[in-house]
């Protein structure tokens, strides 16, 4: 076999060649390596929102909880059912919510977007422990006051804390900034459950979030839940109902990621095809000299493909080096499913990188293949006379 | 012997080469097209939005209803001259993937206040008398092959329950607006609020937006101030923009993804750079002793420089204009494939004035340093033989 | 030494070193040396005697480290690159061990080429390449490419391209070096020709015995010094 450092003197003896090749495959890896990373923020963010212990009911049919409602009615009779888990005080631990949308204004730009409002009582902060506060105290009950997610406080005008917001005919002080580790809710603002409802003049709650007692039951209560006549809700996992809410942004996501890696791909092919045909065609004459030495062809074979695979390996270093210093950029954009501003950020997982660097691999093997079986298919005698 | 000749000649000498190369543009080009169309098709909506026209919405948040009594107080303010108002259904036909946008309008001033809506006078009729009836977009009768007579059933989401409606009428738009959105339904409003006086009453005698018909573009702003005025301190605060505006709301929600699409669209052109770059750097390269002879025989760096330049840039014309070619072609498969997610799909006019834009910056970038080094050549060593 | 006439290459105190990695090569050293106008001089030496560097000197095409180097009337040494450039389209024509053609160009376009940068019309360039071609007896092969012509036609082609601007001096590097017995002869013969019809001064740098035989006078170098002929 000819050795590895054959292959890799000989791109490092052409060095712009190798640049420009490597280059054009780094650009290609970090676009496949930041969509990525985009959805795998997308989904880090929902699968820390809501919790595989809650479950939570919204009505037949909801994707979101701004179009679900949960009348007084039906909220109560949830609350009897036996399977529900007691809070702290021996009483079933329910949060009734109303969850609404409301336009604001982005910090700088001034362009509008939907904020989730969120209303809710004490039970509902007992339910979400993994917030904390990291400014501020939380809204007291009964109060025009308000808490804002960290996204949102840094965001949108007028709601960091100490500042003001006007909705519903009033205006709401935000008295606290809170942090949901990543997560949907930090791109939400919370305040007492009546206040809000009565400001929005809204009769029905959006959603009843709660803990059973025994998370294997749910199959079965649900079943039972939205075969009863009297209820027209749907019970879902919280942590599933978020994440199905964002089906359609991930997807999206996903394809328009993919879509574009496999076009730029065949780009950076055809970059790393033109120069291993160059390297076969200046090196006819070492060609000829190592068969006539006693090298077989598929060493020679072997010698371009490596050196095809290197220049993919060198690509695939530079792109996912260049992609990871997006891991601490933040994006945000509105939900289709819940017509929601939703931040999250990019996310480098060891898996990403290991496929970002296949992706690169595998294209600097397409690339090389071709001249390869050129290089390795030489008649010893025409090459040695190129010399 | 002329220039573009000899140009063309050096271009052919290494057909693999250059054919690859220009195959690399087409891709390129191609692909920044699209992605340009993509961006276009977003604001697509807004494109379509009259300068005379206003929208009024409920000041929290399009999630939340306006009374529909307010009508006559907006026909009231002066500069008005006509009122509609619409609500957003966001029905399911048969599958959640099935996606179109349907509006309940009030239907007599919903065609005064849209003119640009062409119905035979038959269908018109039929559609003013059935209350049961709908009017659709050619394209959305050509997606499902609805034709008129037809009954469409929905299922609800904001409004549950199964609602169906007949075809009377299919549209389209007359006047310049070729790019409008013909994949919209619109039904009788008065049809959906006699079913919610009955099954949901509280939800009843509410509409999603007011539209109204201001007559100038300049007083658009005095109206829309106007309107907001008369509901301040309301139980339903207002907020009136111009249609245009109120487009670009929904445009801003996902700025960010397309500021990525936009990044990507030139991260293409990087790509495609650096492969005709290296292109170049190779052809010159193999050329040295030929420019070291020319310079020997007493032509200037300029000259040698230019016949680098205008080899590249013949390349890129060449592959940028099959590229511009393609892009239309591909743009309308491509269409088909997203139309539920963008129901309009054409390629902007300008686009290909980009394409050629980015065409010649490849050629001469690509050239710039082959030229340099050509140009530079040192003619005692240029004429030594390699190796 | 000059024979008659006036001289058309004057060379005093010239010395040449290279540079090769960290070490620098003395080439020429202090070359006193002239060339009478119409002479055919053939210049030999081993491998490494400099006498291609001298070549290149004369030409216009390298720079001396010392000396001075007077060709047709104007001292080289001290123009500038562009100058340079302008003066050996006029004054230069050169013929390459290896022809250097541009094989993309007919062997018409390649004569034409030293042409271009002159001021004549069209016409004028079209009447000159064919008396040109048709003085190395290849008027019939006009179209043809470098691919499709043997060695000692390319090389002749060549030389039509060098005399086309009907230069002062003629520079030729190994001329014969790529050539076969019979081509070789041929060339020379015409080179020979030339230089008696036209009256070009021609320097030919050769390691051939056989192909200086064919020029009037011989010098040699050795160790970058000339020797008495």
């Amino acid at each position: 076999m000819v050795p590895l450092s054959y292959s890799a003197r000989n791109l490092a003896n052409r060095r712009l060649t190798t640049l420009l090749t490597a280059g054009g495959m780094a650009l290609v890896v970090f676009v496949f390596t930041a969509v990525q990373m985009l959805d795998a923020g997308l989904k880090k963010t929902l699968v820390a929102t809501g919790s595989p212990e809650n479950v939570m009911a919204t009505r037949k049919g909801a994707e979101s909880e701004v179009v679900s409602g949960v009348d007084r009615q039906q909220a109560n009779l949830l609350e009897t059912l036996p399977e529900l888990a007691p809070g702290p005080d021996g009483r079933p631990l329910v949060s009734k919510e109303t969850v609404t949308l409301v336009n604001l204004r982005k910090r700088g730009s001034d362009r509008p977007s939907n904020v989730v409002v969120r209303g809710m009582a004490g039970e509902g902060l007992v339910l979400r422990p993994e917030v904390r506060l990291v400014a501020g105290r939380m809204f007291q009950p009964g109060a025009s006051e308000i808490v804002a997610g960290a996204r949102i406080a840094e965001r949108f005008t007028g709601a960091g804390l100490g500042e003001r917001l006007r909705f519903g005919g009033r205006e709401w002080r935000v008295v606290g900034v809170f942090d949901a580790g990543g997560s949907g809710y930090d791109s939400e603002i919370w305040g007492d459950v009546d206040q809000l409802m009565q400001a929005f003049r809204r009769p029905v709650f959006s959603s009843v979030i709660a803990r059973l007692q025994d998370p294997a039951a749910l199959p079965r209560l649900k079943e039972a839940l939205e075969s009863d006549p009297r209820l027209t809700v749907q019970l879902k996992r919280e942590d599933q109902f978020y994440a199905d809410q964002s089906q359609a942004l991930s997807n999206f996501i996903g394809y328009l990621g993919l879509t574009l890696s496999v076009i730029f791909s065949l780009g950076a092919m055809i970059g790393a095809m033109i120069t291993m045909y160059a390297s076969v065609a200046n090196r006819t004459a070492e060609i000829g000299t190592l068969r006539a030495l006693g090298f077989r062809r598929r060493s020679i074979l072997g010698a371009f493909l490596a050196e095809a695979l290197l220049l993919g390996g060198l690509g695939g270093v530079l792109g996912i080096a260049t992609a990871s210093l997006m891991h601490f950029l933040t994006f945000s954009t509105t939900n289709f499913q819940s017509f929601a501003d939703l931040s999250f950020s990019f996310t480098l997982t060891p898996l990403i990188a290991l496929k970002a660097m296949a992706f690169a691999l595998v294209m600097g093997f397409i690339g090389g293949v071709l001249p390869a079986a050129r290089a390795a298919r030489l008649n010893i005698v025409d090459a040695l006379r190129a010399a | 012997m002329n220039f573009l000749s000899i140009v063309l000649r050096n271009a052919l000498r290494h057909r693999l080469r250059t054919g690859l190369t220009v195959l690399g543009l087409v891709i390129a080009t191609v692909a920044f097209g699209l992605l340009q169309t993509v961006i276009h098709a977003w604001y697509a909506g807004a494109d379509v939005a009259s300068s005379t026209r206003v929208v009024t919405r409920n000041a929290i948040s399009l999630a939340f209803f306006l009374p529909v009594s307010y009508r006559n107080k907006i026909r009231a303010v002066e500069g008005v001259r006509g009122v509609t108002y619409s609500v957003w259904f966001g029905a399911i036909y048969k599958d959640r993937k099935n996606f179109f946008p349907q509006f309940a309008v009030d239907v007599p001033t919903f065609l005064q206040l849209y003119p640009e809506i062409s119905l035979p006078e038959d269908q018109r009729a039929a559609f003013l008398r059935d209350r049961r009836g709908a009017i659709i977009g050619t394209q959305l009768a050509e997606t499902y092959g609805f034709k008129v007579g037809d009954v469409i059933p929905l299922q609800g989401t904001i409004f549950p329950g199964n609602w169906e409606f007949v075809v009377r009428g299919i549209f389209q738009y007359r006047g310049a607006n070729v790019t409008a959105d013909l994949s919209n339904m619109y039904f009788h409003w008065d049809y959906l609020n006699e079913s919610l006086k009955k099954t949901v009453p509280r939800r009843a005698d509410q509409v999603g937006v007011f539209i109204s018909e201001v007559g100038r573009p300049d007083a658009v702003g005095a109206v829309a101030a106007a309107i907001d005025q008369e509901f301040r301190n309301s139980l339903a605060e207002t907020l009136t923009e111009s249609e245009k505006a109120f487009q670009l709301g929904f445009v801003s929600m996902s700025e960010q993804i397309i500021l990525v699409i936009r990044i990507v669209s030139f991260v293409v052109i990087f790509i495609i750079m650096a492969v005709m770059a290296n292109t170049m750097a190779m052809a010159a390269r193999e050329r040295m002793a030929e420019y070291a002879t020319l310079k020997a025989m007493g032509f200037g760096p300029g000259f040698l420089g230019g016949l680098i330049a205008g080899e590249s840039l013949a390349i890129a014309f060449i592959g940028g204009g099959l590229g511009i070619a393609l892009t239309w072609p591909t743009a309308l498969a491509f269409g088909d494939l997203v139309s539920r997610l963008f129901p309009i799909f054409r390629i902007p006019a300008d686009t290909w004035l980009w394409q050629l834009g980015c065409a010649v910056v490849v050629g001469i970038a690509a050239a710039i340093v082959p030229s340099l080094r050509a140009g530079s050549v040192n003619i005692v060593d240029g004429l030594r033989r390699i190796g | 030494m000059a024979k008659g006439g006036d001289n058309v290459v004057e060379i005093r105190n010239l010395s040449k070193s290279y540079r090769r990695g960290a070490q620098v090569v003395p080439v020429l050293h202090d070359i006193n040396f002239d060339i009478a106008s119409g002479e055919f001089l053939a210049l030999m030496g081993p491998s490494g005697s400099g006498k291609s560097t001298l070549l290149n000197l004369i030409a216009g095409i390298d720079k001396p480290d010392r000396g001075t180097l007077r060709v047709a009337g104007e001292d080289i040494t001290r123009m500038g690159e562009a100058e340079l450039a302008d003066w050996r389209a006029a004054n230069v024509g050169f013929i390459f061990q290896f022809y250097n053609l541009m094989p993309v160009l007919s062997a018409f376009e390649n004569v034409e080429l030293p042409l271009l940068l002159t001021g004549l019309s069209r016409a004028e360039r079209r009447q000159r390449v064919e008396l040109a071609l048709g003085l190395v007896g290849l008027s019939d092969r006009m179209e043809h490419y470098p691919s499709e012509l043997s060695g000692g036609q390319q090389q002749r082609v060549a030389i039509a391209r060098a005399v086309i601007t009907d230069p002062t001096i003629l520079v030729a590097d190994e001329p014969t070096g790529d050539l076969d017995r019979q081509s070789a002869s041929d060339v020379l013969g015409l080179m020979d020709r030339l230089n008696r019809e036209l009256g070009t001064t021609i320097i030919m740098v050769t390691h051939d015995p056989h192909s200086a035989e064919r020029a009037h006078v011989i010098r040699h170098l050795d160790k970058g010094e000339l020797t008495a002929s």
